[in-house]
């Protein structure tokens, strides 16, 4: 067998949404040759149960995120600013994800 | 709902308050379809036809799930799992409604598990050993490619329940043949040596698929009665699909002729007629064996 068949597949990010209206969720990850493939694994692993109406997948290498060591500067900035939160409106008892 | 006093419940159809991890809205595809046989329809008929069908998808079911932990990927190892079991619920619709039809008391269980191999009627394609990947692949291609034309057509049958079969099948083989043909392209399309290892396997697979395409006398009387689907009518869909598969993959069909040709099925005998191989025999002894040596066990 040679190099070029063992290497291993790149890893791609599974985002699912479950019904019109809300968000894309991460739900995990798994290893395609090709964004089809992942597809379509994507459909196989994830969605078996009846959860999803529409997937996304990309791949790993792309997704950009913030380190470790940006943590106090990105993040320990917004823990004091409660005047950002909309703490003065009062949310209808019908209104579940806000 | 109204949408005055619940805008975001009418957008988001949340009619339950569980966890999308466990999606919620199945249905069952058999909810609200009458089981009476049309008066008119042979019963003896109609028993033998949906046991050809149940037969042929219990057989390929058995063999895609023999795969499960040999499969190349874990991914594909659950994806062909998934398609087993896909074929494996339109069996067990199949034989109750071959049962129902029978008469004779017969349930899904008792005709899978307790006919020996005579009296199945798959084609012999489904119970066929898969030598590697690429064989499973071109005969999963092949039964897909005939299997979604047939039932398409068997959506407009005149039995509700054979109908309603129809229904739920084309969806999931949709799935199926779209499976296979992207790996029978990303094979024959890709490196020298998976092109000729898929060649070798669609040379090996499509000469034999003529078989599924030759009427056996209950699918023509049914066919003529509004009730089966005769597979003859299938033939161009099916070298329309496989062409196009063969042409992406840069795989060409065997030499002697049309893709679906060959008539190495009729000399080896018809599943159809309960003419099988020594394959199936090693299928049902392993399928049966459980429930032939516990007979009504339960767990």
């Amino acid at each position: 067998m040679t190099e070029e068949i063992r290497h291993e597949w790149p890893l791609f990010e599974v985002f699912v949404r479950a019904k019109r209206g809300l968000n894309h969720v991460h739900v995990g990850s798994l290893r395609a040759a090709d964004p089809e493939m992942a597809l379509h694994h994507a459909r196989d692993l994830y969605t078996r149960r009846n959860e999803g109406v529409s997937i996304w997948v990309v791949r790993s290498d792309d997704v950009v995120s913030s380190g470790p060591e940006d943590k106090d500067a990105f993040f320990a900035p917004s823990g004091d600013k409660v005047y950002r939160h909309p703490t003065f409106y009062s949310i209808p008892d019908s209104v579940p994800h806000i | 709902m109204s949408f005055d006093d619940d805008a975001y419940g009418a957008l988001t159809d949340h009619d339950d308050d569980s966890r999308w991890a466990y999606g919620t809205g199945f249905a069952d595809p058999m909810a609200g379809v009458p089981t009476a046989v049309p008066d008119d329809v042979d019963r003896a008929d109609l028993a033998a036809y949906c046991l050809m069908l149940g037969d042929d998808v219990l057989v390929m079911s058995h063999r895609l799930q023999q795969w499960v932990t040999r499969a190349p990927e874990l991914e594909d190892e659950l994806a062909l799992a998934n398609i087993g079991l896909d074929l494996l619920g339109q069996a067990r619709l199949l034989l109750t409604r071959a049962g129902e039809a029978e008469g004779a008391g017969r349930d899904e269980d008792a005709l899978a598990y307790l006919r020996d191999p005579a009296g199945f009627r798959n084609v012999r394609l489904a119970e066929r050993a898969d030598a590697d990947f690429a064989y499973l692949l071109a005969r999963l291609l092949v039964f897909s490619c005939w299997r979604l034309p047939l039932l398409d057509r068997l959506v407009a049958s005149r039995d509700p329940v054979l109908a309603a079969i129809g229904a739920k099948g084309v969806k999931e083989v949709t799935y199926h043949r779209e499976y296979a043909a992207q790996w029978v392209v990303r094979l024959g399309d890709g490196t020298d040596l998976s092109h000729r290892r898929m060649q070798a396997a669609i040379d090996a697979v499509l000469p034999t698929a003529g078989e599924l395409f030759r009427p056996h006398e209950v699918e023509s009387r049914l066919a003529a009665a509004g009730v089966a689907v005769d597979p003859a009518a299938l033939r161009p869909e099916f070298d329309e699909a496989i062409t196009q598969v063969l042409d992406a993959a840069t795989l060409s069909a065997p030499a002697g002729g049309e893709v679906s040709g060959g008539e190495m099925a009729g000399r080896a005998g018809r599943g159809r007629d309960g003419i099988h191989g020594p394959e199936l025999t090693e299928i049902l002894a392993e399928m049966q064996e459980l429930a032939r040596a516990l007979p009504g066990g339960v767990w």
